[in-house]
């Protein structure tokens, strides 16, 4: 299976406050994941958690402060390809589909300038063809968009415009930054409906962003699920999401509002009000708010430990005890 | 032609409008005018107004309307040569900084910022009287725009750094769209309520300093332009003589100018407003 | 259930737009006529643009144009007697306000003042009510009343902005709860919030509503969080209530076309199976269509739909709907 997309050992430091004195916050913390090709990849998480700076390196937006990205198997390509979408296939949609589009101009006008950039097309006819195949692939026509504006449509047909635009270049991946937050909850499912269909239809990988772990369960095929700048935990998605493994997924997979009054939640959680503690921690990040938490947990970050197709960082699933140990002993030496 | 009706039915416009129109008129009379503004002494001296001279005579000899005609359109050739000369400067530079940041932002603004300390009015005084000889509409116009930009290419800037960080300039990029092309496209609409208000607020500044400035004496009094022929009138005395028409004459076309323009200032930017103008599209 | 606390009367407020010289009439409730009662959670569910918050505005008797009171009526119960909102002097409605109804308004989080410590808002929150209390009185009371809540009371030390979105929320929740008024409105109190933080928010409004047993109407477009916490539920469509049920029965029978769409298109835990949104999109209020406004996107549309607006169909006791399908003609009673 060709990996479209491969993130290795990825850090990305942040450095806030002025010149007297200043915290490094560690937004990504030597994240590696892959992509395969015609694959839907979740990587979930709550605000703060990094996804959506691991977003912006992919695409080049920001540059990884350590480790590096690749793009359909090149390696040994240059670390800082600022403008990777160009030559490497990478589209992306982003999650206010008002936002997506300036105001003051028609909407078709970013589909002609894609087909013009990239080459797409000789004539105008030609491109009207293009633009009006991707906009069929998502349920609307080139005539539902021409000379409108964004206000005169909805989040969702806005969103699925966003996406027909993206489709444009005949994109190896997708990748999707809460495309449906801002969407209404009676539309949603059209949209995450589609990205199955360019998973099946066009072999797109879509990368989905996200904290709504609801529809990553029911279009997700792989999952990473991200804390503080880690992974902590990945796997298949419906494996990861209905028997989660690690303390911090099973708190977000109980913390989820079911849609079923006979499934509401058991009990009460207690919150942590301070953050911004939490990524200073030198140990399992979680440690602060785990109900299993060791002494082991406190030294260093966990390595993963592999459960079948599931890898979690946890110091509860290591292999015997004395892997745990063995790390005690390498941190205080 | 709908953005003029449009624009019309603000009162405030439509009023504005109708005053720019009639000095706009007046200003193009000047091409008709029977005499040359720079001769004295054609007509008698110190006339009240009659059927002849609409507007008096002045102690100069010369006739007070036809005089107002090339007044007008003097000040308004400074004014508008000032304000788009700045309006230039002051996008080149608030875009430039905005968009690029980091280092060329810092050097700019810099630069902006000491012409915006530094006390402008004595350094165009000073220039003023040096330059005296030299000083007709165009250098004046010019030496106008040079100090005028500073203020509002910092205004342009910081609207530029708001907009770069909206989701559809990253849209815009993966579209493929090249830096200049995207400031262009994407951030001028944004940016041209802006310039059209400032241009026009630039314009009343520039009239206001030539009025000053030549009131001062340090303009080529030959020119007439609502300035010159105010410092004129004063230094003759028309006041105390009882001149009344000479005196009024550039002080009143000075305030119709400075209520129109200021009244088109303020209705054009409201309607280019991006918020309104989302309004009126979606409202379609 | 008793008397109702507040109740609605064929209640219209609309909004009277002038965009540059376009007239345009928005309108955000459309004859709508609830009742709710003391001690219970009334859930309210739509998608944006439906009029809910209008609605919960026009609840608080909060109506300043260019919304406008177009017929109708609010009614609040105080202390057993029934009283007309419309009717009440300034210094009545100030008085009402906060002591036996509360406000919590969307994105409520940013509405503490950032320059000031919490324990100062509270206070003067307090001495505004609550005339005749010492500083020293007021700064106890606060305290005692987070330490009902479940707050820790520390946070009165703090800035606004130092405490995390989830915590800002609570302390704006706890505050509009501290004169245990016996309504309190909620517009979307969880969104834009983290999925365990907003745990945490509904779990104090379901406390609070434990502990001083008053009632609290909670507007957010998330159905999973109505099932947890709501008892009751109107569903809101395009400026009409067209469905009202218990909780449990709502989602395990729904009546109306939307709400069954609405219930089937949200992914469940345990189900890949393929689910389909609603199809169309929701009328803009300010064009909304003839007779029933849900025509457009309904399968079962028929031709009395298209021209009038179904009555309600009281399903069972306290089950109804308006509906063509299910009778619309008998002009139900509220439960």
């Amino acid at each position: 299976m060709p990996k479209v997309l491969e993130f290795e050992n990825v850090s990305k430091v942040f450095h806030q406050g002025g010149l007297l004195s200043q915290t490094r916050i560690l937004a990504n913390d030597q994240v590696t994941f892959h992509v395969n090709k015609g694959e839907i990849f979740v990587l979930a998480g709550e605000s703060g958690c990094g996804k959506t700076t691991a977003a912006k390196i992919i695409l080049g937006f920001e540059d990884a402060t350590e480790g590096q990205v690749i793009h359909n198997e090149k390696r040994g390509v240059k670390e800082r390809n600022r403008e990777v979408w160009l030559t490497e296939g990478v589209q992306a949609i982003f999650q206010d589909p008002f936002a997506t589009f300036n105001p003051l101009r028609v909407v078709d006008r970013y589909f002609f300038e894609t087909v013009k950039n990239y080459k797409l097309a000789k004539t105008r006819a030609d491109a009207i063809t293009l633009i009006d195949e991707k906009l069929q692939a998502v349920g609307l026509t080139y005539k539902d968009i021409a000379t409108k504006y964004p206000s005169e449509f909805s989040g969702g047909q806005l969103q699925r415009i966003s996406i027909a635009r993206a489709l444009l270049t005949d994109p190896v991946v997708l990748i999707a930054d809460e495309p449906v937050s801002m969407v209404d909850a009676s539309l949603r499912m059209s949209i995450v409906n589609l990205f199955r269909k360019l998973r099946d239809d066009f072999g797109v990988s879509v990368i989905y962003i996200t904290h709504d772990l609801a529809t990553a369960y029911y279009v997700g095929d792989q999952i990473a699920i991200m804390f503080r700048g880690n992974i902590i935990e990945r796997g298949p998605a419906s494996e990861v999401l209905m028997n989660p493994l690690h303390p911090y997924t099973k708190l977000l997979r109980e913390s989820i509002p079911e849609a079923d009054p006979d499934r509401k939640w058991k009990s009460d959680v207690k919150l942590s009000d301070a953050e911004s503690e939490d990524f200073q921690r030198k140990g399992c990040k979680f440690a602060g708010r785990c109900p299993f938490v060791m002494d082991v947990c406190r030294t260093a970050m966990p390595p993963e430990y592999e459960r079948g197709e599931v890898g979690v960082r946890c110091y509860l699933y290591a292999e015997e005890r004395t892997d745990a140990e063995a790390v005690t002993e390498q941190t205080k030496a | 032609m709908k953005t003029l009706r449009d624009l019309l039915r603000d009162y405030r416009f439509a009023i504005s409008f109708a005053i720019v129109c009639f000095l706009f008129v007046l200003a193009m009379l000047s091409f008709v005018s029977p005499h040359d503004p720079t001769v004295w002494f054609y007509v008698p001296r110190d006339m009240s107004p009659s059927w002849e001279n609409v507007l008096g005579t002045n102690s100069k000899g010369q006739d007070v309307f036809w005089q107002a005609t090339f007044a007008i359109r003097n000040s308004l050739i400074i004014s508008v040569i000032a304000a788009s000369v700045s309006r230039v400067i002051a996008i080149v530079v608030g875009m430039t900084a905005g968009y690029r940041g980091k280092f060329t932002d810092r050097a700019l603004m810099f630069l902006s910022d000491t012409f915006l300390v530094v006390p402008l009015f004595l350094i165009i005084v000073m220039l003023a009287m040096l330059l005296r000889q030299y000083m007709n509409l165009v250098t004046l116009g010019l030496m106008l725009a040079f100090f005028g930009w500073a203020w509002d290419a910092r205004v342009i800037r910081s609207q530029i750094l708001s907009l770069r960080e909206r989701d559809f300039t990253k849209t815009a990029k993966l579209s493929g769209t090249r830096t200049l092309p995207l400031v262009m496209k994407e951030y001028m609409p944004f940016a041209t309520p802006l310039i059209f208000s400032t241009l026009i607020n630039n314009m009343v500044w520039a009239i206001g300093l030539e009025i000053t400035l030549s009131i001062l004496g340090l303009m080529n009094m030959d020119i007439p332009t609502l300035g010159t022929m105010l410092n004129w009138a004063i230094t003759q005395n028309a006041l105390l003589l009882g001149f009344w028409w000479w005196l009024m004459t550039p002080i009143v076309l000075s305030i119709l100018l400075f209520i129109s323009l200021y009244w088109a200032s303020v209705s054009i930017s409201e309607y280019l407003d991006p918020r309104s103008r989302i309004q009126r599209v979606g409202a379609k | 259930m008793g008397e109702p606390i507040l109740r609605t009367e064929k209640l219209k407020a609309f909004y009277h737009l002038d965009v540059q010289g376009d007239k345009k009439i928005v309108k955000a409730v459309n004859d709508v006529s609830l009742s709710i009662y003391p001690n219970e959670v009334y859930g309210i569910a739509g998608e944006s643009g439906c009029g809910k918050s209008t609605l919960l505005r026009a609840l608080y008797n909060s109506i300043e144009p260019p919304l406008r009171l177009v017929d109708g009526a609010v009614y609040f119960r105080v202390d057993g007697k029934e009283i007309d909102v419309a009717k009440l002097d300034p210094e009545q409605r100030r008085r009402l306000r906060w002591e036996f109804i509360s406000y919590v308004p969307q994105g409520s989080m940013s509405v503490l003042n950032p320059v000031v410590k919490l324990k100062k808002t509270y206070r003067d929150f307090l001495e505004s009510h609550v005339g005749g209390k010492t500083k020293d009185d007021a700064f106890a009371m606060a305290k005692e009343h987070l330490k009902e809540v479940g707050l820790p009371d520390d946070v009165l030390e703090s800035y606004p902005h130092q405490l995390s979105g989830g915590m800002r929320q609570r302390v704006t929740i706890a505050l509009s709860a501290i004169l245990h008024p016996q309504i309190m409105i909620a517009d979307e109190p969880t969104t834009a919030l983290d999925v365990v933080v907003q745990r945490g928010v509904v779990q104090l409004l379901r406390s609070i509503q434990a502990k001083f047993q008053n009632t609290i109407i909670m507007v957010t477009h998330d159905m999973g969080v109505h099932a947890n916490v709501a008892d009751r539920m109107g569903i809101m469509y395009a400026g009409h209530i067209v469905e009202e049920a218990p909780t449990d029965d709502l989602f395990k029978r729904p009546q109306h076309p939307y709400t069954q769409y609405l219930i089937n298109s949200l992914p469940q835990f345990g189900d890949r199976s393929k689910r389909d949104s609603v199809p169309g999109a929701p009328p803009e209020l300010s064009n909304v269509p003839e007779g029933c406004p849900f025509h457009p996107r309904c399968p079962h549309a028929m031709d009395v739909c298209r021209a009038k607006y179904p009555q309600f169909t009281q399903v069972n006791e306290n089950h109804r709907a308006a509906c063509w399908l299910l009778g619309g003609d008998t002009n139900a009673e509220s439960a």
